[in-house]
């Protein structure tokens, strides 16, 4: 699994930091910074979360 | 083979003859104009609005290139002349995407306050519905524009401002939001009675938060700390020289703002979920159902709002995808750009229009009417057309309230469909927007009938 952002779309709310905390940060810049950017499979259900829940859209996983 | 590789300019739609272009259509029928510049010309086509172009874009592949584009290329606070007068000198009317994420980070909007704002709003709701009679009838757009400025002065600038305004203030702004006549592109101080009323209505607004803020220099500040709001704040912050650095015209300029984007698109949208939800057959049973369901067990409405109610929230989608706010979205090309194969010229304006795109037949089957089941999986089309189902523009100036109005409309519709019931008393296409300024209202009349409910599905519906 591989997370994919769209930079261009993120607005730091923060939501994928509440939903995966050990996969995304949103920083002092207010962009995300993924910390995991190809996460064990334990953190799907959490990070499929994040997907789903970005206000921006910004996320998407890709699965090699 | 020859193939055309030439870019060119996009084409001119029909009519706008006279010496204003199409601004005078603009005025009167503005979704008109733009389907026809979708029908005529493309996904790329020309309006004139006096003296400039406007390059109005529509389809997939042309919103992703308006919605990327940086400031540098498309430049926003340029394009919208008619809100200066609104908000005040020096009061910008978007900040850039950077200056946005920290705002985003640094007040109200934040997800960790979300709950709070969400018992606020449903308070504020029960204290409007608590002066009904068991039946009687309600103005859409009064009554809903009145909620949402106690709502986003509660919940922006804080309870204690909240508790000091009264109708007065909600009328006032309503004026403001009717001087937004798109002769401003002309003239924003034109000659015109809804400009006056534009005027006069931040004069009233100014002596009202004066009124308030010569109260409170009198009075002691409230001893706790999380009691003071945003004012308290501003007020408290001086100059070297000890004099205050905010005088009332400043203040006033900046919670006018604050509050702008949220309060007619928020007030509009939930009387439009109402009316779809009502005139279409079986649609208010299904919402009903769902939140008589997820309330059966008493649960509060600052805990339930900020959960998941997919027939509702698809119905406030449907709501927004037939009737956006926002119908016509500008910017102004600060270099020459390719869109398409046309080329965007330095100093045109650009636009993108949610009324057009939300109904492109091709990523919307059925594109005029009310079916919110298109958004529940695996249909999810608002999701799967990121770049035409666009009712909170998309990209880098996305709406950045999305998640706090989505909130808030879940939360309304928590307090009032639990109790009340209601019925249309008009004929169903009676009920439409006034297109004559580029902030859009519904047009009145637009009653309905509400009647309380002799059970409570709070209480009732689960047994």
């Amino acid at each position: 699994m591989r997370v994919v952002v769209d930079t261009d779309l993120c607005q730091g709310h923060g939501v994928c930091e509440s939903e995966a905390p050990e996969v995304f940060a949103v920083g002092r810049d207010h962009q995300v910074e993924v910390l995991d950017p190809s996460p064990p499979e334990d953190q799907r259900s959490a990070v499929e979360a994040a997907v789903r829940f970005c206000p921006t859209h910004a996320l998407s996983i890709a699965d090699d | 083979m020859a193939v055309d590789t030439g870019q060119r300019r996009p084409t001119r739609v029909s009519g706008g003859e006279g010496g204003t272009g199409h601004l005078e259509e603009l005025r009167v029928d503005p979704i008109g104009l733009m389907n026809r510049v979708r029908a005529e010309c493309g996904d790329a086509g020309i309006f004139r609005l006096a003296d400039r172009d406007v390059v109005l874009l529509s389809g997939a592949e042309a919103n992703e290139v308006f919605f990327r584009s940086p400031e540098e290329v498309l430049d926003q606070a340029a394009a919208y002349p008619f809100m200066t007068p609104i908000f005040g000198e020096g009061v910008v009317f978007d900040a850039p995407p950077e200056r946005r994420r920290e705002m985003l980070h640094n007040q109200a909007l934040r997800d960790k306050f979300m709950r709070g704002h969400a018992s606020t709003i449903a308070g504020e709701v029960e204290q409007m519905v608590a002066e009904w009679d068991d039946e009687g009838e309600i103005d859409l757009l009064n009554w809903f524009a009145e909620l949402t400025i106690y709502t986003s002065s509660a919940c922006l600038i804080g309870p204690r401002f909240r508790r000091e305004l009264d109708n007065r203030f909600a009328a006032l702004y309503h004026d403001l939001e009717q001087g937004t006549d798109a002769i401003a592109y002309v003239d924003p101080y034109a000659d015109i009675e809804s400009f006056h009323r534009r005027d006069a209505a931040r004069i009233g607004l100014v002596e009202l938060v004066q009124a308030i803020m010569d109260r409170r220099a009198s009075e002691p500040l409230p001893e706790n700390e999380e009691d003071r709001d945003l004012l308290d704040i501003l007020m408290s912050v001086k100059n070297p020289d000890g004099t205050d650095r905010f005088v009332a015209d400043e203040v006033t300029g900046m919670f006018i703002s604050m509050m702008f984007a949220g309060h007619h698109t928020t007030s509009g949208t939930a009387a439009w979920t109402l009316i779809e939800l009502l005139r279409n057959d079986g649609a208010m049973a299904i919402v009903d159902d769902e939140l008589a369901e997820l309330y059966s067990g008493g649960a509060e409405v600052s805990y339930q709002a900020l959960r998941e109610m997919p027939h509702l929230e698809s119905a406030v989608k449907e709501a927004l995808r037939l009737h956006p706010p926002l119908i016509l979205l500008l910017r102004v090309a600060q270099e020459d750009l390719e869109c398409e194969g046309f080329t965007i010229e330095t100093g045109q304006m650009v636009g993108a229009s949610p009324a057009v795109s939300n109904r492109i037949p091709e990523d919307f089957p059925e594109p005029d009417s009310f079916r919110p089941g298109r958004y529940i999986e695996p249909r999810q089309e608002d999701r799967s057309n990121p770049w035409t189902w666009i009712p909170f523009g998309a990209g880098r100036h996305r709406c950045v309230g999305q998640a706090f109005a989505m909130m808030q409309l879940k939360a309304i519709f928590s307090v009032l469909l639990l109790d009340w019931e209601f019925e249309l008393t008009q004929p169903a296409d009676t009920y439409r927007n006034d297109h004559s300024k580029m902030v859009v209202q519904l047009q009145q009349p637009c009653v309905v009938r509400y009647r309380r409910r002799a059970v409570p599905r709070s209480t009732g519906a689960a047994g």
